[in-house]
């Protein structure tokens, strides 16, 4: 997120929601958005095929048919140009390339992009008026928008909008991705990615490779300067041999990868699985070792939120049996890789793996991280908060991103044309499914599955279908669909409610043996390589 | 700005700003019931009561705005006999049947009683006139035998969770919240958050699960391992065991507020399929280099098996399977996935393992999914 919650629910004048679940992804900044809503009288668009239960407190609810979002924003923006309503000081000063940009956005008359989109005319002139004439505007996604073959294209549409009107660099406005799970912005902040050492620096940076290289002990020539693989590039390797082993932590690709069958065939392709889990997962049946981790209630460390807020964890409980902390399991690993000798390592300054504590790790994470440079966990400890970047021990911390300038210095619109999603639906698979997660559960449902409380709130997977549709279909209330797309087939109880629109479905992936990822296709987007989760064609037939 | 005093300090707050208010920011303790800093005034209960100077009766001060030059008392032996009055009156209506004796801690009701000199148990209603446990939500325990109609609950679930579940129903003695109009909770949908469990004074809303489960040891702040808002709370631990998740107010992004996952769904920590001692496949174990077993998954062999071993074994198979594949097809056919759900920590030795022992960047997480 470029700005903070707290920032957007006090500042905003207009909240734009689009891709995003809040109230049941985010459910206390959900919460934050709906108070803000009903006290301060903030607007708030929401954009979803979805009628999510945001929308009740919404100004303007905009359903734009699944995987059309660049139709829509370039809609949107080309109203806001046609009146006039952008903010001229702010591009002329802050941003470039406006002309091959406004070329594009002028192929997006309102007619047009109701067609694509499905959205009444006037409802896009009455969201554009709102857009072009309320500020600041904060603008909220999550994987609505990025789940897409144009995932990447999304957000850059998002960033034209901002840049457009001028809402970023100031309290109440920015581009704000809801990331996903608890530390995922800080485990792409620490190196967790193919692309980039820790603190975003390129593999492919012959500077970024000599820091790490003197740091760790090696010569150059021995750290890769080839960007790596996404899990999504991993995955399918093992059946052609280019990948032969992996070590999993904590995650399961058989309930969060796309097209659960191929993932199977995968991960039995695999010579090794080393897999470090609290529990033994659906990913355990292909895992050829186990190593028991600890829960978050068990250790000590840092996650970052999704707005850049470094907190600490810290253990309540003792682990059960021989569980031990992840942090030593990797240790040890690495210390018994390196002890066979066939990759020397030179003394350096972080060369070794000698760690006693996880106190040792973040200096390490200091040094070699600049925006964390000065998130110690000594500070944390004295109750400072601290967000990202945060260079010197002395620094404050960033609540907001890009006030004075962008990270690449003038920001940059870039013309964005809308392309159909990678698998439409046709005579032999006619609805639109598209996938998620619900309040009450977590991602694979690993965790939540095994927790009674919200088991009892939630016991089985439901499949939202549209009134319209469960009457064509004949469906008896409370009883199963069959979900079938060119890949698998689910079985689950159906879920009747406007909350889908006829031709569509909703289906969440917490429970295993009604996965919606056993329909999803790895579709991927070709930059970010993330898999097409909003759209897949799917048959439904009534059980 | 105005400037008045209270108990003969002076402070200056701006216009509008209540009594209480003003008295809190001078760090005197006025006592109360229905206020909560993070709610809306209501001015129900008058436990607040203090004296002005030069006025008739005493003010309730959760409701009364400040003024130039007013001049207010928080103590004196006529307010203790008042407040004394409020509170005998509450328990007039209010009856605990005793099942959580001892199991929690005290509730600010029974705090200001036991304060003011008065013996719940004697001054309490004889019976009760609700059902105990009167609403089938698997996390909030509703007992309205408790309720002293503060309207924390209704305000803290419209004004704080936005959800507007609970409403007050009835006059007089009959009045107490219900949800929805008379609905169950969840029927009202409500979204279990637990908001108005927080906020409740007295116990009258409670956390199910915990119910019998006594008073932690200790409580450890610590940060949601859920979603990625952040949102921190205190763990309540006793004999190793997390009993209960408490919020707590300090918490930077969420203060009070949790979400139902948060709140509630801490439970699987202690699930009996806990992995708790390393496994390898017997294959694994097998003397010399015992080949894998093909698509094991579908043709089940003995050699597949799990067998739990010590983490030397587990760690060694671990390492030198790592080590031998790397050497001899490269760096590329390892791949490394690390996790979202971890540290910054354990992530940071992912990311090192992968490109220093390793060599390979192909080192991911479920960023994408």
């Amino acid at each position: 997120m470029s700005n903070s919650m707290d920032d957007i629910a006090e500042f905003a004048e207009l909240v734009f929601v689009i891709g995003s679940n809040t109230t049941e992804q985010h459910p206390v900044f959900g919460a934050m958005l709906r108070q803000a809503v009903k006290q301060r009288g903030a607007k708030l668009i929401v954009a979803d095929p979805r009628r999510i239960d945001l929308t009740e407190f919404a100004t303007l609810h905009l359903r734009q048919r699944p995987g059309t979002d660049i139709a829509l924003l370039n809609g949107l923006m080309h109203l806001i140009l046609q009146n006039n309503w952008h903010n001229s000081a702010f591009m002329a000063e802050r941003c470039e390339n406006f002309e091959e940009f406004e070329e594009t956005i002028r192929r997006y008359p309102p007619a047009l992009v109701s067609e694509i989109t499905g959205i009444p005319e006037v409802k896009l002139r009455q969201a554009a008026e709102l857009m072009g004439n309320t500020r600041p505007m904060a603008v909220i996604w999550a994987m609505g928008i990025t789940q897409h073959i144009t995932g990447v294209h999304n957000v850059m549409s998002l960033a034209n909008l901002q840049m457009l009107t001028g809402n970023m660099g100031i309290p109440g406005g920015g581009v704000n991705p809801l990331r996903g799970q608890n530390n995922v912005q800080g485990a792409c902040d620490v190196g967790g990615l193919p692309n980039v050492y820790p603190a975003d620096q390129p593999v492919t940076s012959p500077q970024a490779r000599r820091t790490f290289a003197a740091a760790w002990g090696m010569a150059e020539e021995q750290l890769s300067g080839e960007v790596g693989k996404t899990v999504t590039e991993l995955m399918p390797g093992l059946l052609n041999g280019s990948t032969r082993a992996l070590y999993i932590l904590a995650e399961d690709p058989i309930m969060s990868d796309p097209d659960t069958g191929h993932i199977r065939k995968c991960l039995q392709a695999a010579d090794f699985i080393a897999l470090q889990e609290i529990f033994p997962t659906e990913t355990a049946h292909y895992a050829d070792v186990l190593l028991p981790g600890v829960t978050f209630a068990e250790k000590y460390g840092t996650f970052t939120n999704t707005e850049r807020r470094v907190q600490m964890v810290r253990p309540a409980i003792t682990p059960p049996g021989e569980a031990r902390q992840d942090w030593q399991i990797i240790r040890d690993v690495a210390q018994g890789i390196l002890s066979a000798g066939t990759r020397p390592v030179a003394p350096a300054a972080w060369s070794g793996w000698d760690y006693e504590t996880p106190s040792q790790i973040m200096d390490e994470i200091n040094a070699l991280t600049p925006s964390y440079g000065g998130i110690t966990h000594a500070r944390l400890e004295q109750g400072e908060r601290l967000q990202w970047p945060c260079p010197t021990l002395l620094h404050p911390g960033t609540p907001i991103l890009h006030t004075q300038g962008f990270t690449r210095g003038k920001g940059r619109f870039m013309p964005i044309e809308h392309i159909p999603p990678a698998e439409k639906p046709d005579d032999a698979y006619p609805f639109v499914l598209s996938t998620g997660r619900v309040l009450y559960h977590w991602h694979g449902g690993e965790m939540t599955r095994r927790a009674q409380n919200l088991l009892a709130l939630y016991s089985e997977p439901l499949i939202e279908i549209n009134a319209e549709d469960a009457a064509r279909l004949r469906l008896a209330p409370q009883s199963h669909v069959r979900v079938s797309s060119r890949r698998g087939q689910i079985s689950a109880k159906a879920w009747v409610t406007d909350r889908v629109p006829p031709g569509m479905v909703y289906a969440n992936f917490h429970f295993p043996h009604a996965s919606a990822n056993e329909l999803t296709q790895a579709a991927l987007d070709p930059i970010a390589k993330i898999p097409e989760y909003k759209v897949t064609a799917v048959r439904v037939e009534a059980e | 700005m105005v400037t008045l005093s209270i108990n003969g300090k002076q402070v200056q707050v701006p216009e509008e700003t209540t009594v209480l208010r003003a008295a809190q920011r001078l760090g005197i303790e006025i006592p109360t019931l229905c206020d909560h800093p993070d709610l809306h005034p209501l001015g129900g209960c008058r436990l607040c009561l203090v004296e002005v100077k030069g006025g008739k009766q005493f003010n309730a001060s959760c409701a009364l705005p400040v003024s130039e030059g007013m001049e207010v008392t928080t103590e004196s032996p006529a307010l203790a006999e008042a407040r004394r009055d409020v509170l005998k009156l509450m328990l007039h209506g209010y009856h605990d049947a005793g099942y959580a004796n001892g199991q929690s801690a005290p509730t600010e009701l029974v705090h200001w009683a036991t304060h003011y000199g008065l013996d719940v148990a004697e001054h309490q209603a004889k019976e009760a006139h609700y059902p105990i446990n009167a609403d089938p939500n698997p996390v909030v325990w509703v007992d309205m035998n408790k309720c002293i109609q503060c309207g924390r609950c209704i305000r803290a679930c419209a004004e704080v969770q936005g959800r507007f579940v609970w409403q007050m129903t009835g006059r007089g003695f009959d009045s107490h919240p219900i949800a929805g109009v008379n609905n169950l909770m969840l029927d009202a949908r409500c979204e279990s958050c637990g908001a108005c469990v927080a906020y409740c004074p007295t116990g009258a809303l409670d956390n199910k699960p915990s119910m019998g489960a006594g008073l932690p040891e200790k409580k450890v702040t610590t940060t949601c391992g859920y979603c990625g808002v952040g949102c921190q709370f205190d763990l309540n631990v006793k004999d190793n065991q997390v009993i209960r998740v408490t919020s707590n107010p300090q918490a930077p992004v969420n203060g009070m507020h949790l979400c139902v996952k948060g709140r509630y769904g801490y439970d699987y920590i202690h699930h009996p399929e806990r992995l708790t001692k390393p496994r390898v496949r017997r294959y694994l174990l097998e003397a010399g280099d015992t080949p894998k077993p093909s698509a094991p998954q579908q043709n089940p062999t003995p050699l597949w098996d799990w067998v739990e071993t010590d983490w030397d074994t587990a760690l060694g198979i671990t390492s030198r399977k790592l080590q031998s594949i790397r050497d001899s097809y490269g760096a590329e056919s390892i791949g490394i996935l690390t996790s979202a759900k971890c540290t910054n920590e354990e992530n940071y030795l992912m990311n090192k393992l992968a490109r220093q022992v390793i060599g390979t960047n192909s080192i991911d997480h479920c960023a994408r999914l």
